[in-house]
C-alpha cells in the first residue's frame, strides 16, 4: 500500500486545507483530534489547579491561598478533571478516531451529531470557565446539596450547567457509538470478533446512555431550587437532600466506570500486542466489561454511608459493590495470564500497560476497603479516599490513555515519536505518580481529611513528599506534550503498521485516507491472531 | 438490497437498509436516554409522595380531573393520527400524511393549551412553588407536590413542544416531496419520539391526577 | 423490520382501548380500595404504555434489539427505583443492636 518513492498520499490530513475544512468537518478522525484539543486544555487547566493548591498544602497553616480560594481550587481541579477530562477522553479522542477503523467502517453512523457534540462539549467547558471567571465555585464537583442550593455563594449555577452541557455531548457520543457498533460492522466482523477495545466501548456508551440523564435533570432540580427555592432538596421545606446524592450518584458512580472501562479496552489491546500473544480468555473479558457496565448501576449507595441513609440500604450497597470486584478481577487475571509466557518486548505503551496493571489494582483494592460499611466509616471524606480514586483515575485511566495515545499515535499522525524520551517520561510519570498518592493512603489512615486548606502540624512531613512528587508527575507529563508535537514535524515516518499490530486500523495507511478504507474489508478470523 | 435512491444514502452507510436500521437503534437508544431523564424525576416522585402521602393526596385532589382526562384523550388521539401518519407515509399516500400531520399538530396543540390553562390557574391561586407560594388552606409539603407537578409536567410540555417543531419540520419535507414508499425514515422516526411523549403522559396522568383521588 | 404490514383497523382498535383504558383508570381512582388504587392505576398505565410501544411504535415487528433496548431503560428504572426506595423504606426501621453497647445483664438499669 505505501510504496516508496511515492507522491504525497492523500490522507485525512492533508485532504483539506484551511481553518474551516477543520472546524466544519464530519471526519470522525478529524473531531478526534479537535477533541485531542479540548481536552488536553481542561486536563492543563485541570492540573494546574491542583498544582496551586498542592503548594498550598506544603505547610501547615493556609498561607498561600486562603480557604476560600483553596475550596475553589479544588473543585476547578475536580469539575475540569472529571467533566472535561477523564469522562470523555478516551471515547471521544482514541474512540472516535478508532471505532469506524477497528469495525472497517468509512465513518460514525451520525458525523453530523459527531461533530455537534465537540460544540456542545466546548460550549459546556466555556459555561464552566466562565463560572470559574466569575468567582468560582467552592461547592466540590459534587455540587453536594444543600450547601449548593442554599448556602453556597459561589457561581454554582454556571459551572453545574457546565456540566449538564457536557452530558449532552457525552450521550452524542454514546448514542453514535452504540448505533455504528450495532450497524456498521464489516461483513464477517461477527460480535465474538470485535477488538476488545471496541466492546470496552460499546459497554461504556451503555453506561453513558442510560446515566447520564439522570444527572442531567438533577442539575436541573438543583438550579430551580438554587433560583427559586421550590423545597425538593431544602431540609427546611421538607426536602431531602440526600436525595441528591441518590440520584447524582446513580449517574456519578457509573461514570467512573465510563472513565475506566475505554482504559481497560486500550489496556487489552496493548497487552497482547506487545506479548506477541492472543488475549487470554477473549469472552470473559468481554462478559466482564458487560458485566461492570451493569453492576455498575447497583453501587451507588457507597458513597453515602456516612449520609443520614439508612444502614439496612447501606448493608445492601456494601454486600453489591464487593460484587463489582469479580468483573474487574476477572480482567485483571486475564490480563496477567496473557502476559505469561509471552514475548514481552518493553516499548513505550507496554511500560504504560504495565503502569496501569500495578497502579489500578492498588486502586481497585483499596476500594474494597472503602466498599466496607464498616472500615469506611473511618475513611470517609479522609486522604485515603482521594488517593484510592486517584490511583483509579490517573493511575488507571490516565496510564492507559497516554499508553494508547502512544500505541496509535503514529497511526494517527503518521509519525514516530522519539521511543529513548518517551520511555523516559513514562517512567518519570510512573514514579511522580506514586510519590504524590502513596503518602496520601497513609495520612487518610492517620485522619486527615480532604478538602482542608491547613492541617495540623504532624501530618506535613507526608504532605511535602505528596507535593515533591506532584513536581515530578506534572514535569512527567510536560514530556510527551513537548516530544509529541516535536515529533508531528520531525519524527520519523511510521508505515502502516510499526508495531506489527493485527486490527483492521493498521491495514490502512498512517494517517488514513478521510474513508478509511479503499474498499470494504471483509474479516476472515478471530481478533488478536497474535503468533503464541 | 436496495440500490442507492437519488442520493439518500449518506456517505458513510453501505445501503437504504443499513441506514434505516442504524436510524431506528439510534432512536430507540435516544428514547432510553429519555426514559430515564423523567426516571430521576419519577424517583423524587416516589420518594416524597412515600414522605408526605398527605400533602399528594391533597394535592392531586386539587388538580383538575377533568382537563386532565381530556388532555389524556388529546393525546391518544394524537398518537393515533401519528400512527396512521406514518403507515401513509410507508405506503406512499403524501396527502394524507400531511392531513394526519396536521392533526397531530392540532392534537398536540390543543394539549398545550388545556395545560397552559391549567398553569394560569395555579397561578391565580398562588400555587407556584417558590417565595410566592400561598395555597388556601396550608398543607405541610403541599409545596413539594406542586414542584414535582411543575417539573414533571413542565418538562413534558417541553418535550411536546419540541415533538410539533419536529411535525412542523415533517411537514415541509413531505410538501417539498421528500418522502417515498422507499424512504420515509424521518416520519417514522418522528413517530416514535411522539408515542414515547405520549407514554410519559400515560404515566403522568395516574400519578399526578388519580392516586389519592377518592 | 416491517414494511406498513399493520392494517389501520389494528391502529382504531388499539385507540379505542386505550380510551376504554382511560375511562376505567379516571372510574377506578374514585372507588376506595386502599393500596389496591395505587396498583390498578399503575397497572392500567403499564398496559396502556405497553400497547403503545408494542404496536404504535412496531416494537412487536422490529428486531430483537428493539426488544432488548426498551427492556433495559424500564429495567434500569426499576433498578433505580428499588435500590433508591430500598433507603427511604427502611430509614424508620430500628437500628440493629449496636455490639458496643453493654450487654444487658451487665447493667439493666440503663436504656
Amino acid at each position: 500500500m505505501n510504496a516508496p518513492g511515492t507522491v504525497k498520499e492523500r490522507n485525512f490530513i492533508n485532504a483539506d486545507y484551511g481553518i474551516k475544512s477543520w472546524l466544519l468537518t464530519l471526519d470522525h478522525k478529524r473531531i478526534a483530534i479537535l477533541y485531542l484539543l479540548s481536552t488536553t486544555f481542561f486536563f492543563v487547566v485541570g492540573g494546574a489547579a491542583a498544582v496551586l493548591f498542592r503548594l498550598e498544602l506544603l505547610t501547615p497553616a493556609s498561607d498561600l491561598l486562603q480557604a476560600d480560594t483553596y475550596n475553589k481550587m479544588f473543585t476547578i481541579h475536580g469539575v475540569a478533571m472529571v467533566f472535561f477530562f477523564l469522562i470523555p477522553t478516551i471515547p471521544a479522542v482514541l474512540g472516535n478516531f478508532l471505532i469506524p477503523l477497528m469495525i472497517g467502517a468509512r465513518d460514525l453512523a451520525m458525523p453530523r451529531l459527531n461533530l455537534a457534540s465537540w460544540y456542545v462539549f466546548n460550549l459546556g467547558g466555556l459555561l464552566a470557565l466562565m463560572g470559574i471567571a466569575g468567582g468560582g465555585v467552592d461547592t466540590g464537583w459534587t455540587f453536594y446539596t444543600p450547601y449548593s442550593t442554599t448556602y453556597a455563594n459561589s457561581q454554582v449555577i454556571l459551572t453545574a450547567l457546565g456540566a449538564f452541557v457536557s452530558g449532552f455531548a457525552s450521550i452524542m457520543t454514546g448514542l453514535n457509538f452504540i448505533v455504528t457498533i450495532h450497524t456498521m460492522r464489516a461483513p464477517g466482523l461477527k460480535w465474538f470478533r470485535l477488538p476488545l477495545f471496541v466492546w470496552a466501548h460499546y459497554a461504556t456508551s451503555l453506561i453513558i446512555v442510560l446515566g447520564t440523564p439522570v444527572v442531567s435533570i438533577t442539575i436541573v432540580l438543583v438550579a430551580l431550587e438554587r433560583l427559586f427555592h421550590i423545597g425538593i432538596f431544602d431540609p427546611a421545606l421538607g426536602g431531602d437532600p440526600v436525595l441528591f446524592q441518590h440520584l447524582f450518584w446513580f449517574y456519578s458512580h457509573p461514570a467512573v466506570y465510563i472513565m475506566i472501562l475505554p482504559a481497560m479496552g486500550v489496556v487489552s489491546e496493548l497487552i497482547t500486542c506487545f506479548a506477541r500473544k492472543r488475549i487470554f480468555g477473549y469472552k470473559f473479558i468481554v462478559a466482564s466489561s458487560m458485566g461492570i457496565a451493569i453492576l455498575g448501576f447497583l453501587v451507588w449507595g457507597h458513597h453515602m454511608f456516612v449520609s443520614s441513609q439508612s444502614i439496612y440500604a447501606g448493608l445492601v450497597f456494601s454486600v453489591l459493590t464487593m460484587l463489582v470486584a469479580v468483573p474487574s478481577a476477572i480482567k485483571m487475571l486475564n490480563w496477567t495470564a496473557t502476559l505469561y509466557r509471552g514475548s514481552i518486548s518493553y516499548q513505550t505503551p507496554m511500560l504504560y500497560a504495565f503502569g496501569f496493571l500495578g497502579l489500578f489494582t492498588i486502586g481497585g483494592m483499596t476500594g474494597i476497603f472503602l466498599g466496607n460499611l464498616g472500615l469506611d466509616l473511618h475513611l470517609h471524606d479522609t486522604y485515603f479516599v482521594v488517593a484510592h480514586f486517584h490511583y483509579v483515575m490517573v493511575g488507571g485511566m490516565v496510564m492507559a490513555y497516554l499508553g494508547g495515545l502512544h500505541f496509535w499515535w503514529p497511526k494517527i499522525t503518521g509519525r514516530l515519536y522519539p521511543e529513548g524520551w518517551a520511555k523516559l517520561s513514562a517512567i518519570i510519570i510512573f514514579v511522580g505518580f506514586n510519590f504524590t498518592f502513596l503518602p496520601q493512603f497513609v495520612l487518610g489512615y492517620m485522619g486527615m481529611p480532604r478538602r482542608y486548606a491547613s492541617y495540623p502540624d504532624e501530618f506535613q512531613m507526608l504532605n511535602i513528599f505528596s507535593t515533591a512528587g506532584a513536581s515530578i508527575l506534572g514535569f512527567g507529563y510536560l514530556f510527551p506534550m513537548i516530544y509529541l508535537t516535536w515529533s508531528l514535524f520531525r519524527g520519523k515516518k511510521a508505515g502502516p503498521n510499526p508495531f506489527d499490530a493485527k486490527g483492521l486500523e493498521w491495514t490502512v495507511p498512517s494517517p488514513p485516507p478521510t474513508f478509511n478504507f479503499t474498499e470494504t474489508p471483509v474479516v476472515t478470523e478471530e481478533a488478536y491472531d497474535y503468533p503464541i | 438490497m436496495s440500490s442507492d435512491l437519488h442520493g439518500l444514502v449518506a456517505h458513510q452507510f453501505d445501503d437504504m437498509e443499513q441506514q434505516r436500521e442504524a436510524a431506528t437503534i439510534g432512536m430507540w437508544a435516544f428514547l432510553i436516554t429519555e426514559v430515564m431523564l423523567f426516571g430521576g424525576m419519577f424517583m423524587c416522585y416516589t420518594v416524597y409522595r412515600t414522605l408526605y402521602p398527605e400533602a399528594f393526596q391533597a394535592g392531586s385532589h386539587h388538580l383538575n380531573i377533568i382537563l386532565g382526562t381530556l388532555n389524556t384523550a388529546l393525546l391518544i388521539g394524537s398518537s393515533l393520527t401519528m400512527a396512521l401518519a406514518v403507515h401513509a407515509a410507508q405506503n406512499g399516500h403524501r396527502k394524507q400524511v400531511e392531513r394526519l400531520i396536521v392533526a397531530t399538530i392540532l392534537l398536540g396543540s390543543l394539549f398545550l393549551a388545556v395545560k397552559a390553562f391549567e398553569y394560569t390557574g395555579k397561578w391565580q391561586e398562588n400555587l407556584i412553588p417558590g417565595p410566592n407560594f400561598a395555597p388556601a388552606e396550608p398543607i405541610p409539603h403541599l409545596q413539594i407536590f406542586y414542584a414535582l407537578y411543575f417539573v414533571l409536567t413542565g418538562t413534558h410540555a417541553f418535550h411536546m413542544v419540541i415533538g410539533i417543531g419536529v411535525m412542523v419540520v415533517m411537514l415541509v419535507m413531505n410538501r417539498g416531496g421528500k418522502f417515498s414508499k422507499d424512504y420515509y425514515a424521518p416520519v417514522e422516526m418522528a413517530g416514535l419520539y411522539w408515542h414515547f411523549v405520549d407514554i410519559v403522559w400515560i404515566f403522568l396522568f395516574p400519578l399526578l391526577y388519580l392516586l389519592g383521588r377518592h | 423490520m416491517s414494511h406498513g404490514l399493520i392494517s389501520t383497523e389494528l391502529y382504531y382498535k388499539i385507540f379505542a382501548t386505550l380510551m376504554a383504558l382511560t375511562t376505567l383508570t379516571v372510574i377506578a381512582a374514585f372507588i376506595d380500595m386502599g393500596a389496591l388504587n395505587d396498583i390498578i392505576a399503575m397497572g392500567i398505565a403499564c398496559t396502556k404504555a405497553l400497547l403503545v410501544i408494542l404496536f404504535f411504535m412496531h416494537v412487536r415487528y422490529n428486531s430483537p434489539v428493539t426488544w432488548i433496548f426498551v427492556s433495559a431503560g424500564f429495567v434500569m428504572l426499576l433498578i433505580m427505583l428499588m435500590l433508591g426506595m430500598n433507603d427511604y423504606v427502611s430509614r424508620s426501621w430500628d437500628a440493629p443492636p449496636s455490639p458496643w453497647t453493654a450487654p444487658p445483664s451487665a447493667a439493666p438499669a440503663s436504656h
